[in-house]
């Protein structure tokens, strides 16, 4: 970026403030500032994602993982195109925790289809993949079936991560129909809402 | 090692630049003393210290913090710079069987640059509890005798609110308050059915341009610090007119280690370590206040030995470290379908709630003595990490119907906080850890901690409520809790409100209590202890509001004498 955030608000800021000791500025090159940052990481993105922790195949899986929990529709898009799978190699390569349960989940994964299905669980078909998922997905499967508790652990912790990848992408923000995160100059309260 | 010595001597050194520490730097320098201010962290620069306006995507871990930190309850990357429940290399200690938790904020501003900025006055009754109820103890000090102060520190911060004429929450100097957000709607709505309080909040928050500052924006993140400074901070709002009087010294980096007395008794010097240099260096001056926030003040006083005081400085009565009190705090809230209804819209606000529930119970006999006030908040916020755990844990499935069910609950959760008066106990306390120092070789603190009876009764009463304010919302309460465990009722952790006050009292009896009703030590006359650590007791109000306008007297009390050639 030619031009950082800083210089710009320095700048700013000395026009700004003369005739008061607070040191404030104006709502327009507050706003201007952002517009230029998120200019900024948008022009960097355009580059493909080397994962940190995971194996090639391992950030595949988790990749297929991630879209399995949050897919593409018609309204949104999915895990992977909100960044989720980067979102969670990045702390992952940062938290023993995450290593272990996540690295070792898809292992464990792999082994538990190789297992099944003679297949790691990339290769396994659709209706492969949807029954070992449909299995990992509920605790309650736990119950008949004890060899799951390790994979239904592991998915339990993906899900969540993945819906904090997805949930906090722009993806999954204007998903939601979240508004705000901006200058309003009078907060208009609840809007008329029948029944309230 | 060579221990440096500033040859100049201050009028006033402050230790700390929080709340107490700033408020007293603004009021010593503009009455015309020159002032050494002492912060044990960095400057802050609100242009890119605050993350304002970032959304989380801006960020790579999302604002989870390195290796997903603030999954496991620690603070989130948005936040204002340098609050922290642990410091590296700077440790405390629970005793065994006691949980303590202590936030700390190493940066000017202190914890004001994080607080939820709610700015409640003490009431009358607030000052006179033993007379009220025989428990604890009564200030030195009344109602009106703070009252004119607490005039002062409105007018110049700024707080938004309403007059309601509620004898326990008396009204203040106020801006007009913000227009409620649907979910302030609906619990208001429910509260007027149940007749409980529901009143716009008191927050130290600008809804209109005021002393140079512009009106508050409405993106929702007082928290992240504001950039307009439209919210309260020492650092944005009290230190620049101090520092434009010419007469301010900041000495950033600097952690007080020891406060040095003089053969008569008085404080000569403040020692302490230069962390750029890990050199001890010392600043002079005539009078000292002691505004390092509760904790570090007790902690500062026990560290200062002397031949001439033996237990610490200003402690010849005991009470330094004990008289320890948080808040009471217990959380609940519930999912309301109705919300499911509604149509997006811009729900930001100020960083915090339109509309709170002062105590509505103090004109009939409780199961418990004192009250609580109920902050609430929710709806359609930008969404975050972990936002969707429960959902995850109690859904499961994966898929489509996840990510719709996803959608569907968004926005759709009010939670609730009460916050309540802790009756001081002999169990609560903090002192000199025998054995372990911090990185700067200073003695670290050990807790003590453990709830009464009437605390457990008030989380009790406190679930009770909002279980029955859910409800009659329309809502379904989702926050189990038992009378049994770590935290009966939901009742927090001491120190997790944020609220820890009292461990350096102020009394009328120099045999039980530290400092006089100005805050100065009984002591030692030219030393004051402005922060949290000299509240006699911990009403249900929020204390930032209180400790500056307790510093404000003090400070002024000190102008005068220093006129007076007293200093």
């Amino acid at each position: 970026m030619s031009i950082s955030r800083r210089d710009i608000l320095k700048t700013l800021t000395l026009t700004a403030v003369t005739g008061s000791v607070l040191r404030v500025i104006p709502l327009e090159a507050a706003e201007y500032a952002h517009r230029m940052v998120r200019a900024a990481r948008a022009a960097a993105e355009n580059q493909t994602y080397a994962p940190k922790f995971f194996s090639a195949h391992a950030y595949k899986t988790l990749q297929a993982l991630c879209q399995a929990i949050i897919p593409s529709d018609e309204q949104a898009k999915g895990a992977i195109e909100a960044g989720a799978p980067e979102f969670i190699d990045l702390i992952t390569s940062e938290n023993k925790d995450y290593q272990v349960a996540l690295g070792g989940g898809i292992l464990w994964l792999d082994n538990t289809c190789i297992d099944r299905y003679s297949k790691p669980y990339l290769d396994c078909t659709a209706a492969q993949q949807k029954e070992i998922l449909d299995r990992i997905a509920f605790r309650k499967n736990a119950k008949q079936d004890p060899s799951l508790g390790q994979g239904i652990e592991f998915f339990s912790l993906l899900r969540k991560l993945t819906a904090d990848g997805y949930f906090t992408s722009e993806i999954g923000i204007e998903y939601l129909g979240y508004i705000g995160n901006t200058f309003v100059k009078d907060f208009p309260g609840c809007p008329p809402v029948p029944g309230l | 090692m060579q221990v440096r010595r500033t040859p100049k001597t201050y009028d006033v050194c402050i230790i700390g630049s929080g709340a107490a520490g700033g408020t007293a730097a603004k009021v010593l320098t503009e009455g015309g003393l020159s002032v050494a201010l002492l912060e044990a962290g960095p400057p802050v620069v609100p242009e890119t210290d605050y993350k304002e306006h970032v959304w989380p995507y801006d960020l790579p871990h999302r604002g989870a913090g390195v290796g997903g930190r603030a999954r496991q309850g620690l603070e989130d990357e948005f936040l204002a710079p340098n609050g922290a429940w642990e410091i590296e290399g700077e440790p405390y200690v629970s005793a065994p069987g006691s949980r303590f938790r202590w936030f700390r904020s190493r940066i000017v501003g202190g914890r004001t640059n994080h607080w939820g900025r709610i700015a409640l006055r003490m009431a009358p009754v607030d000052f006179k509890v033993r007379s009220h109820d025989g428990m604890g103890d009564d200030w030195p000090l009344s109602y009106e005798d703070v009252a004119p102060y607490y005039d002062k520190v409105e007018s110049y911060i700024g707080v938004f609110g309403t007059k309601e004429n509620i004898p326990t929450a008396p009204d203040g100097i106020f801006l007009p308050p913000p227009k409620p957000r649907c979910t302030e709607t609906i619990i208001k709505k429910a509260c007027d059915q149940l007749h409980i309080l529901c009143v716009p909040s008191r927050l130290a928050i600008l809804t209109q341009p005021h002393n140079g500052r512009a009106a508050c924006h409405y993106c929702a993140q007082c928290g992240r610090g504001c950039i307009t400074a439209s919210n309260f901070s020492s650092s944005q709002v009290m230190i620049p007119p101090a520092q434009k009087t010419g007469r301010l010294t900041m000495v950033t980096g600097a952690m007080a280690r020891e406060l040095v007395v003089n053969k008569d008794g008085k404080v000569e010097a403040v020692s302490y370590i230069d962390k750029a240099t890990r050199e001890e260096k010392r600043i002079h001056a005539r009078a000292f206040i002691v505004a390092a926030s509760t904790c570090e003040s007790a902690r500062l006083l026990l560290n200062s030995r002397s031949t001439l005081f033996p237990d610490g400085l200003a402690n010849s009565s005991g009470v330094v470290g004990r008289n320890l009190m948080d808040t009471v705090g217990s959380d609940g809230g519930g999912y309301f379908p109705a919300l499911e209804k509604m149509p997006a819209h811009n729900h930001d606000g100020v960083g915090g709630m339109h509309m709170y529930l002062p105590w509505w119970k103090f004109d009939r006999k409780n199961e418990f003595l004192r009250g609580y006030h109920t902050e609430f908040g929710g709806g359609r916020n930008m969404p975050g990490v972990g936002e969707y755990d429960d959902l995850c844990d109690e859904f499961e499935n994966y898929g489509a119907a996840l990510k719709q069910e996803c959608k569907r609950k968004y926005g759709t959760f009010i939670g609730f906080s009460g916050r309540g008066e802790m009756i001081p106990n002999e169990d609560c306390y903090c002192e000199i850890d025998p054995s372990a120092v911090d990185q700067w070789g200073i003695p670290v603190l050990r807790f003590h901690w453990k709830w009464g009876d009437n605390e457990i009764k008030m989380a009790k009463d406190m679930q009770q409520t909002y279980r029955e304010i859910v409800e009659a919302a329309g809502g379904i309460y989702v926050t189990p809790t038992t009378p049994e465990g770590q935290n009966p009722y939901g009742i927090a952790d001491g120190g997790m409100i944020i609220h820890e006050v009292g461990a350096v009292r102020m009394g009328q009896h120099a045999t039980t209590s530290a400092l006089n009703q100005y805050c100065q030590a009984h002591d030692v006359r030219n030393l004051f202890v402005t922060d949290g650590a000299c509240f006699v007791t911990n009403a249900d109000k929020n204390p930032t509001l209180t400790i500056m306008a307790l510093t404000w007297r003090a400070s002024e009390y000190l102008l005068d004498q220093a006129k007076k050639g007293n200093l």
